[in-house]
């Protein structure tokens, strides 16, 4: 049989239709097109793909089985691995993951396992109206900090061993990053919510409105039965550059932004909380966050927006889909470029002018590229006396977060490492008996399937722990 | 959701309101707040904590009705539930090893002041406390504050009641006449504190200004709190919500929260009248 050498396309709004919408970019495959993607797999012995998985799905299995149609037992073969896979099939970079080794992918592109990943998710979402059934309880109890993606793998992995396991959530929304953090049109919401939902219909118990490390602390939980604690707190408080002009109105770091547009729903028409809708918008980094807080300015009417980065395209750290997109639908990339202030409007003449304290602008340097530095990326130097003004009157920091320390303050003996991150063995155990940790707590801003995979080891931890 | 289990209005633009929060109860120090929803689909709103019956279970809140969600909040009655109640959030303002205070508090600041009020005088503590109101009509907690308070001066801006002038004068006053505290602590309207910062310089007194910049998440994520505080020549970004909110008034840029605290202010105009509007409508 003749090899079709390269993916089937994936099925996506036209990039100047998404770009004034909300709704999801990437439409999904139909029946058809997934089974035809699927015979592109050559199910090889060796199976590399599944080592390249931070969760170690069973790939060829599942797609063999949409090979023979059977979508439902696809489906039931992802779910041994991952407790989110319609989540996953999105938000996944599987083009350095699973994809990255695929055998296919040494003479041709490599399956597109994050989609047909993401086929099955839908299909079983859309037409199966099973509910999984918890088990009977095996008398444990455990809670789990945070309902962000490790929080929920973990939470799913044990409740499906029969744990009675409690999550704690501090806003009023179940999801963490994948509520606030990740936009509708990457990920939607009804998405997210039904996975939640089929957790709960596991016998997971969320209770939002809980912050641990104020409201009750880790010592407590254990006070009130719980045999063991993950804490899957994620990301933390916003970094800045420490620039002049950074405390002006019109300056947000990318997690306020995101969290008014996507937590707050301010994309809306009639919303509660407000945001800076239009102009022109300068988002300073190159990760996921700053392609999310680019392409979400623009849908919220932004008529000109910039990326602003101080590298060049090849180290950009978004995942590859994310800055197509974001080209595609018109996202200015200024590259080997970093800001060195803010500049505001000041009306010396009227203190109650009401544009007081407004962005009008970014005064940027241009940047060449020198020495690597010790993790092999080439350190960008500035090019003297290039400073230039990019003219804006929103600008939007996403150059990373460092860890809560809620947690750490309130947690004794809890160790954490020189950048606030919670140390833990390779189990996900931290220096306190029965409490692991993962995700962005512990290793600093990162993807939603490390997490995941940090959620799985520590739920295997934890049940190995509390079986002995 | 958590029941609204009293209500009471203590002026016609202030409201106060007994919360049903256990957790929150059994936790919340002085100088510590909340976060809440009123409705889902709401703005998250902070609000300090003006005391708290662990025994009952029930927070206490003071709010004045300023924009669409406190109007919203005021809609409710007694017996019924509002949406999220989230905390205690923020760190508890330091007492400890304090034996003489003067507490300063403006308008609805004051709601958040009496806590700490109540703590310094059942430590032992001499507390003075002077409470400034735009007017006779806006005073609120004056019998509660002279329960707990060694001494207390009340002030309105129009002198329809007690003292006219604001509360800088009597605190200028009582440092002239060689008067010390081990610490003053203020609540109240940025430019107020911004004064009896101002007014505590010439004496090295020390000043603790309690923040309320604009909030989302108050759990240490979206870094809207940020404020800046000059230290030792420099310039350092904190986040009210996780380091504060009670900062060292000399640090504080008040000029800069000022500006911040006004970057939504068309838009609050705006859904203020809408809300407003819409139940106008409702009651014909």
């Amino acid at each position: 049989m003749a090899m079709d050498p390269k993916k089937h396309e994936m099925p996506s709004q036209a990039p100047e239709i998404r770009a004034h919408n909300f709704s999801e970019v990437a439409l999904g495959y139909d029946e058809e097109t997934a089974v035809s993607e699927a015979m592109r797999c050559l199910n090889c012995k060796n199976r590399p793909c599944v080592s390249g998985c931070p969760v170690n799905i069973s790939i060829p299995e599942f797609i063999s089985r949409i090979k023979e149609r059977d979508y439902e037992g696809a489906y039931s073969i992802i779910t041994k691995s991952s407790s989110l896979p319609a989540v996953c099939g999105r938000v996944c970079p599987q083009e350095s993951q699973c994809e990255s080794k695929c055998t296919m992918g040494v003479r041709f592109e490599p399956v597109g396992i994050g989609r047909l990943e993401r086929f099955v998710a839908d299909y079983h979402n859309a037409n199966s109206t099973e509910k999984p059934v918890a088990p009977e309880w095996n008398g444990h109890k455990v809670a789990i900090v945070g309902s962000g993606p490790s929080g929920l793998t973990c939470a799913g992995d044990l409740a499906k061993k029969g744990y009675k396991v409690s999550v704690f959530e501090a806003l009023h929304t179940a999801g963490g990053v994948l509520v606030y953090g990740i936009p509708e049109f990457r990920l939607p919401k009804a998405i997210v919510a039904k996975e939640v939902e089929t957790l709960k219909d596991l016998g997971v118990d969320i209770e939002t409105n809980v912050v641990i490390g104020k409201t009750l602390t880790v010592d407590e939980l254990f006070d009130a039965g719980y045999e063991a604690v993950f804490i899957g707190s994620g990301a933390g408080l916003p970094n800045f550059m420490n620039i002049p002009g950074e405390a002006y109105k019109g300056v947000y770091s990318a997690n306020e932004f995101l969290t008014r547009s996507n937590l707050m729903k301010a994309y809306r028409d009639d919303p509660n909380t407000p945001i800076m809708k239009g102009g022109r918008v300068a988002v300073v980094g190159g990760g996921n966050v700053a392609m999310d807080a680019a392409r979400t300015a623009l849908r919220l009417g932004a008529e000109k927006v910039y990326i602003v980065y101080r590298r060049s395209m090849e180290e950009l750290p978004a995942r590859k889909e994310e800055v197509e997109h974001a080209i595609e639908e018109g996202i200015d990339f200024r590259l080997l470029n970093n800001p060195v202030e803010i500049i505001g409007f000041n009306d010396p003449e009227d203190p109650r002018n009401p544009k007081n304290g407004f962005v009008t602008g970014m005064r940027c340097i241009r940047m060449e590229l020198g020495e690597p530095d010790e993790r092999g990326r080439r350190r960008p130097v500035p090019v003297e006396g290039s400073e230039f003004e990019l003219d804006v009157d929103t600008v939007i920091m996403a150059i990373g977060t460092s860890p809560n320390p809620l947690i750490k303050n309130t947690t004794e003996g809890l160790e954490v490492n020189r950048r606030g991150g919670i140390v833990v063995n390779e189990d996900g155990l931290t220096s306190r008996k029965a409490v692991y940790a993962g995700g962005d707590a512990v290793t600093g801003a990162a993807t939603v399937i490390s997490a995941m995979g940090a959620g799985k080891v520590a739920a295997k931890a934890i049940d190995e722990y509390l079986m002995n | 959701m958590y029941r609204i289990v009293r209500k009471k209005e203590l002026n016609p633009t202030v409201t106060q309101m007994e919360i049903e929060a256990p957790l929150v109860a059994r936790k919340a120090r002085p100088g510590q707040f909340i976060i809440l929803r009123v409705t889902d689909e709401g703005e998250r709103i902070p609000l300090t904590v003006a005391g708290t019956d662990p025994k009952e279970g029930t927070v206490k809140i003071i709010f004045q009705i300023v924009g669409a969600t406190t109007f919203l909040l005021n809609t409710k009655k007694e017996g019924e539930y509002i949406q999220d109640f989230v905390g205690p959030l923020g760190q508890a303002t330091e007492l400890e090893g304090l034996k003489k205070v003067c507490i300063v508090g403006g308008g609805v600041g004051c709601a958040i002041a009496l806590p700490i009020a109540q703590a310094l005088h059942d430590m032992g503590a001499e507390v003075t406390s002077i409470i400034g109101f735009r007017t006779k009509d806006l005073l609120i907690l004056e019998d509660d504050f002279r329960s707990c308070s060694d001494r207390l001066i009340v002030m309105t801006d129009d002198g329809s009641y007690a003292r006219q002038g604001n509360v800088t004068v009597p605190l200028k006053e009582m440092l002239e006449n060689g008067e010390t505290f081990d610490t003053v602590i203020t609540i109240g309207p940025l430019i107020m504190m911004k004064f009896v910062v101002l007014t505590c310089k010439p004496f090295e007194v020390p000043v603790i200004a309690s923040m309320n910049p604009i909030m989302i998440d108050g759990t240490g994520m979206c870094g809207g709190c940020r404020l800046t505080l000059s230290r030792n020549g420099e310039k350092i970004t904190k986040f009210a919500c996780v380091d504060g909110p009670d900062f060292n008034g000399y640090e504080i840029d008040f000029d800069e929260a000022m500006s911040r605290g006004r970057m939504y202010m068309d838009y609050e105009r705006h859904a203020y009248e809408k809300t407003c509007n819409l139940f106008a409508q409702e009651r014909r």
